[in-house]
């Protein structure tokens, strides 16, 4: 197979710092491969633009495996780009054809202050699980193995939710810009399991409050997050996040 | 252990508030269908008249149901365009290229983006609707005779309505925005108490179409049945 090149024209958004306006500036990559990743992409772009003593497109980026959840901006209205189920690295430059013109701009949400670029500062997140996304475990001698029994259906479903990477995807897609989606997978996962029920009420409580807290917007139910999510979490998550709450507005624990 | 204001202003609990308001309101309207598919009935309104006496009868309790629906139609407003402001809010710079759906289970469409604009059509579709048959007909309705008592004619006041082409185009528009905001609607409502199951969900987004589609379709045959069918051709 012969290996073609690809020409393309790129739109990127460069903004300086927080503060700064931004602009959409245009690159000319030539001398793609479809072969290449988007990232390996830019990273061409952007060896061309040190070379000519230029300041390089900023963008996050770790693993370049789709496992870990750095990587993310919106490619033409996209949000991880074309391709389902899938993290930016892991977007190949097959998608696109010689010749295209490819926007690029950083997720935008009030609760994601952009800090360089296409880099965005994401630690709403954070703060979300700090408010109750996590179990809190008393010291003492090891639990025997399989003293606490779950279901495999339900295991199952938990690992489901569990999938989430924190990316930020799905704030990005939603037009209200919620993170539903995020707050839900993690509200879920562990309502789920044993070791987090003693604390669902108190976590769903505290980790939505602290969702709006963050600026986000409200879920009206789109669904365009589980379109984009890289690891295809169900809004069926958001749904029990929905139901735990109401449990909470009903019961002590 | 949730502070009731919160429970009604969260981003979960608002929206439980929009739920049960809007579903709430679907039941009114199919009721409402319901009564008005009496002015199929051709004989010159006398089934239709009694069904609108019936309401007469009530005497002041009328007005307390009509003051409930009311109470339940600005909480709906209020949580909708509240909520509206702060999804505004949350991305205060939006995207040049405008979002583009990925597909597969997204509901990214014309009517779930713009539940706000079709919601704002049908606020002041309501405020021309119960000024046009609900307040004028305490004041300049005609009268007709019901089982021996006197009673509004809401019947000539209808047909004299629809009679004109700009009655007619007006309830059929605000129609179609009815069936964008329930197309919608009924499927978020049901999501957002929770009610759903991914095995459920096609299911309950279809019933929604089915439900949009009658309910809209149905007010929309009152005007032109009544216009192009029911009135006599002008002599």
């Amino acid at each position: 197979m012969a290996d073609e090149t690809m020409d393309l024209t790129l739109r990127v958004w460069r903004q300086n710092g927080p503060d700064d306006k931004g602009r959409f500036e245009e690159y000319a990559a030539e001398g793609i491969s479809p072969h290449s990743s988007f990232l390996e992409m830019l990273d061409q772009v952007n060896e061309r633009l040190i070379h000519q003593g230029k300041e390089p497109i900023a963008f996050d980026s770790d693993c370049r495996e789709g496992i870990c959840g750095t990587c993310g901006f919106v490619v033409n209205g996209q949000a991880h780009g074309p391709e389902p189920a899938t993290t930016v690295c892991q977007l190949h430059m097959r998608n696109f054809s010689d010749g295209d013109t490819i926007t690029i701009e950083p997720w935008r949400a009030k609760a994601f202050p952009v800090i360089k670029d296409l880099v965005v500062d994401r630690e709403a997140f954070d703060r979300i699980i700090s408010a109750g996304g996590y179990v809190s475990v008393g010291t003492g001698p090891k639990p025997d193995a399989n003293a606490v029994k779950v279901p495999k259906p339900i295991s199952d479903k938990a690992f489901d939710s569990a999938a989430c990477i924190g990316c930020g995807a799905c704030v990005a897609a939603c037009p209200n810009a919620a993170a539903s989606l995020f707050t839900g997978a993690k509200i879920t996962h562990l309502a789920l399991l044993p070791q987090g029920r003693p604390e669902r009420g108190q976590r769903v409580k505290n980790m939505v409050h602290q969702m709006e807290e963050e600026g986000f917007g409200n879920c009206s139910n789109i669904g365009e997050c589980e379109a984009v999510c890289p690891k295809e979490i169900s809004v069926s998550n958001i749904a029990k996040m929905k139901r735990e709450y109401l449990r909470a507005l009903f019961t002590d624990s | 252990m949730i502070p009731l204001k919160k429970a009604l202003t969260s981003p979960v609990g608002r929206k439980f508030v929009m739920s049960i308001s809007g579903i709430a309101l679907v039941l009114f309207v199919i009721v409402h269908l319901l009564g008005n598919l009496t002015l199929y009935v051709p004989d010159g309104g006398e089934t239709f008249n009694r069904y609108a006496a019936g309401f007469e009868a009530m005497g002041p309790f009328l007005y307390v149901i009509e003051l409930g629906l009311l109470a339940v139609i600005l909480i709906h407003i209020g949580w909708g365009i509240t909520t509206a402001i702060k999804n505004r809010k949350a991305r205060p710079e939006d995207y040049d290229e405008s979002t583009e759906t990925k597909g597969g289970p997204s509901r990214l469409s014309l009517a779930s983006k713009n539940m706000i604009v079709s919601g704002v059509v049908l606020g002041f579709f309501l405020i021309v609707h119960i000024w046009h048959f609900r307040v004028r007909k305490d004041f300049v309705g005609e009268t007709t005779e019901v089982d021996g008592q006197e009673a509004t004619n809401l019947y000539a006041m209808v047909h004299e309505a629809f009679a004109d082409p700009f009655w007619v185009v007006f309830y059929v528009g605000c129609m179609v925005f009815l069936a964008f905001h329930l197309r919608h609607g009924f499927w978020s409502a049901l999501q957002s108490l929770g009610a759903m199951k991914p095995e459920w969900s096609k299911a309950i987004y279809a019933i929604g179409f089915f439900v949009a589609v009658v309910l809209a379709v149905g007010f929309m045959g009152i005007p032109l049945y009544i216009y192009f069918v029911d009135l006599p051709p002008p002599v």
